[in-house]
């Protein structure tokens, strides 16, 4: 029987398992709409802009392993979605973005709502496709799939012209995919392991390092299994939070520009490092220069080639999957009758603790005014550390990082790549769809969730209770914090007058809300708004304006040159 | 230092502006591109002469080899290989010019496809520096016009690629 394009595209979402869909409807992809009226196995969720829709499929996404799935329509509503692609690329989330497009014989004519999705999109997707034909819809959803979810993961966009929804054809969904220009990689080098565990097993002062790859590629089991087997110690970056319980005594905390200072330090120190799934960007290494001034051999084990040597130059990279690539280092290893120079190892944990004495997140406990750090603190003590916590970007997102401690992964949800503001409302609304019951936070700052605040009527209508905690310090906190560093105290458009009352606005909007103002009460909320298990509560807490992050690697600087409290 | 990627690659709608846009996004050179389809219709092969480190030519090739339309990449420059460009030039052949102008031609091996009364076309072939070398020897007022389809390459003997 032939099925129009619409009627397709539904049913490669049903053949693929989506169960959600975020979006927003126009004239574009009107068909495709009529399609999810007359059925009801994939839900969807509709936002208050493209923009929201985005985040929430990959908050989705992020928070359970399966492809986020996004629809929207064509010109406006493609361009409003692409910040958030954006920000799934820099992450390397899997999602497939459908778009409506005008009409085949309409496009290029400047046709009403028509852009260029293909062309807008195409330096920040995985892949995409403009789909000419109604006979390719099904072969071509099934590509994005595959390719969104293999390899290296990303967003791949799919732009479907208006009349290609509307024609037929005969529907059968390809059972397998394959692309002779397309094969990833995922068993490492077996000559490659073999150089690293030698590395490896003659280390004095090893290091772990650890990114985002670790949760991508469900490696976080392995990945403790190979710690602990070594003694050695580990980090991880912004992304890769949760790869490693940070509860763990060799846990060394977050690395990078607000990283700890034992982890920069053993970054810098260690004399055999092994990156995991992570790519030694600008944030984590700081000057690659000075990151060279020290001698270090350096094991890279990554999906991507186009990963390793990029920024800095490795002894012995390993291109594979880094599930597959520790299983097989950990089966080498516990097999292998060679072991570490355990009083090299030993005193190397006395220096790693001489740093750790430092106790560089130290703040101010006594103080009169709420502390940043204290909300998060709490955060984590009333949720019992199993929350997922989503953050938008600045201050409130480094305190997140530095003092929830995450001890699983999918746990953390934020923009770490391309860091985008905006993100955290509509990332919890995705995590809260995906997993009905759980506690959700999204720990924000009053610029960040005023960019996508219209999403708290999303969460009304689907009866998402989420739980917005607001670090609200009456500024842009880490402009202000590098004015204040770097361009001599002058605060240029940095302080956020004229703020609505969030308490009046998350009432508006039917949810609750809460302003607190004394340290003593931070605990208190927070407990009265878990309670609240079928509610969103927005707390608003008023907190020091002065508070900076620390540690702070500068701009342009060296890791062990940190701006410490 | 300046290099030769050759590279096959689907033969499909925007598939040159995802190499193209790669370029330009990550700030590489490109001194020509060339590109058409080969023997097989649903492949492209593509020629590009680009410069830089060698690290920056390391990750041109592993950048180029994750767009997913792309199925093989080579530096050229890794073994021994032909490169060829070639220009169609339009000379003046004027009374003055007529007879030095076919001289040239001949001592650069190029060919005159098409004569007027004050011009001759002349096709030449050869490598970048040969193509260059001819600009340069002929008396700059005499050129009227040049076109240049950047180089192509291709490996010696027994190195190819294909798939």
């Amino acid at each position: 029987m032939e099925l129009t394009g619409a009627e397709i595209v539904l049913r490669c979402l049903q053949e693929e398992g989506v169960e959600h869909v975020f979006g927003y409807p126009g004239g574009a992809v009107l068909f495709i709409y009529d399609e999810f009226f007359k059925q009801d196995k994939v839900k969807h969720i509709l936002t208050r802009h493209e923009q929201g829709a985005v985040h929430a499929a990959d908050g989705y996404s992020r928070s359970t392993r399966k492809v986020g799935v996004a629809l929207v329509t064509s010109g406006p509503g493609a361009t409003n979605a692409v910040t958030g692609i954006a920000t799934a690329y820099m992450d390397s989330i899997p999602m497939v973005i459908i778009s409506g497009q005008v009409p085949t014989p309409a496009i290029g004519l400047d046709a009403f709502q028509e852009v260029d999705t293909v062309g807008i999109t195409r330096p920040c997707v995985k892949h995409n496709f403009l789909v000419k034909d109604v006979k390719d819809i099904a072969s071509t959803m099934k590509k994005a799939f595959y390719l969104a979810s293999s390899g290296r993961p990303g967003p791949v966009l799919v732009d479907i012209p208006k009349d290609i929804t509307q024609h037929k054809a005969e529907f059968v969904y390809p059972e397998s995919v394959s692309l002779r220009s397309y094969n990833p990689v995922t068993k490492g080098h077996p000559g490659q392991i073999r150089r690293a565990l030698q590395l490896i097993l003659e280390a004095k002062r090893p290091m772990v390092y650890t990114g985002g790859g670790v949760t991508l590629s469900n490696a976080a089991g392995e990945l403790s299994e190979f710690v602990r087997m070594m003694n050695f110690p580990c980090t991880n970056t912004l992304m890769g939070l949760g790869g490693y319980p940070a509860t763990d005594r060799q846990f060394l905390g977050m690395l990078g520009m607000h990283g700890t200072y034992e982890a920069n330090m053993a970054m810098q120190e260690c004399d055999v490092l092994i990156a995991v799934g992570a790519r030694f960007d600008d944030r984590v290494i700081g000057n690659p220069e000075h990151f060279f001034n020290a001698a270090r051999k350096i094991i890279h084990i990554d999906i991507d080639p186009s990963s390793i040597s990029k920024r800095v130059r490795v002894d012995v990279p390993i291109v594979g999957n880094v599930q597959d690539v520790l299983q097989e280092m950990l089966k080498a290893l516990s097999s292998s009758r060679e072991r570490v120079d355990a009083a090299a190892l030993e005193s190397w944990w006395k220096q790693i603790e001489e740093w750790r004495s430092r106790d560089c997140l130290k703040y101010d406990r006594q103080s009169k005014l709420i502390k940043p750090q204290m909300v998060v603190e709490k955060l984590y003590e009333v949720t019992g550390g199993d929350a997922f916590v989503t953050s938008d970007v600045g201050q409130h997102q480094m305190w997140a990082a530095q003092f929830y401690k995450f001890d699983k992964p999918r746990r953390w949800i934020n923009s770490g790549g391309l860091g985008t503001m905006g993100f955290g409302l509509p990332a919890a609304m995705g995590v809260q769809v995906a997993n009905p019951g759980a506690k959700v936070a999204c720990i924000t700052g009053e610029g960040s969730i005023q960019m996508c605040i219209q999403e708290l009527s999303t969460c009304k209508q689907y009866h998402l209770p989420v739980k917005i905690i607001a670090l609200n310090n009456r500024y842009l906190g880490m402009v202000r914090q590098w004015q204040e560093f770097f361009h001599g105290n002058r605060y240029s458009e940095s302080y956020m007058d004229a703020l609505p009352d969030f308490v009046k606005l998350a009432e508006a909007y039917g949810h609750i809300g809460m302003r607190i103002e004394k340290p003593e009460d931070v605990e208190g909320a927070l407990k009265e708004a878990f309670a609240l298990k079928d509610r969103l509560v927005f707390m608003d807490f008023v907190t020091d304006q002065a508070e900076n992050v620390f540690p702070m690697v500068p701009g342009g600087k060296g890791l062990s040159e940190m701006i410490l409290v | 230092m300046r290099h030769i990627i050759s590279l096959l690659m689907e033969n499909e709608a925007g598939a040159l502006s995802r190499v193209s846009g790669l370029f330009s996004a990550r700030g590489y050179n490109i001194e020509s591109l060339s590109v058409a389809p080969t023997e097989d219709p649903s492949l492209s092969r593509m020629t590009i002469v680009t410069s830089g480190s060698d690290d920056v030519i390391e990750q041109i090739i592993k950048q180029l080899n994750k767009l997913i339309e792309v199925i093989k990449v080579i530096d050229l420059n890794d073994g021994e290989h032909i490169e060829r460009e070639m220009m169609l030039v339009k000379v003046k052949a004027g009374e003055a010019e007529r007879e030095e102008a076919k001289r040239m031609a001949d001592i650069f091996r190029g060919r005159i496809i098409d004569v007027s009364d004050q011009s001759y076309t002349i096709e030449l072939t050869g490598t970048v520096a040969k193509l260059d070398a001819f600009l340069a020897a002929i008396d700059r007022s005499w050129i009227l016009e040049t076109v240049r389809t950047g180089a192509s390459g291709i490996g010696r003997g027994a190195r190819m690629l294909r798939i």
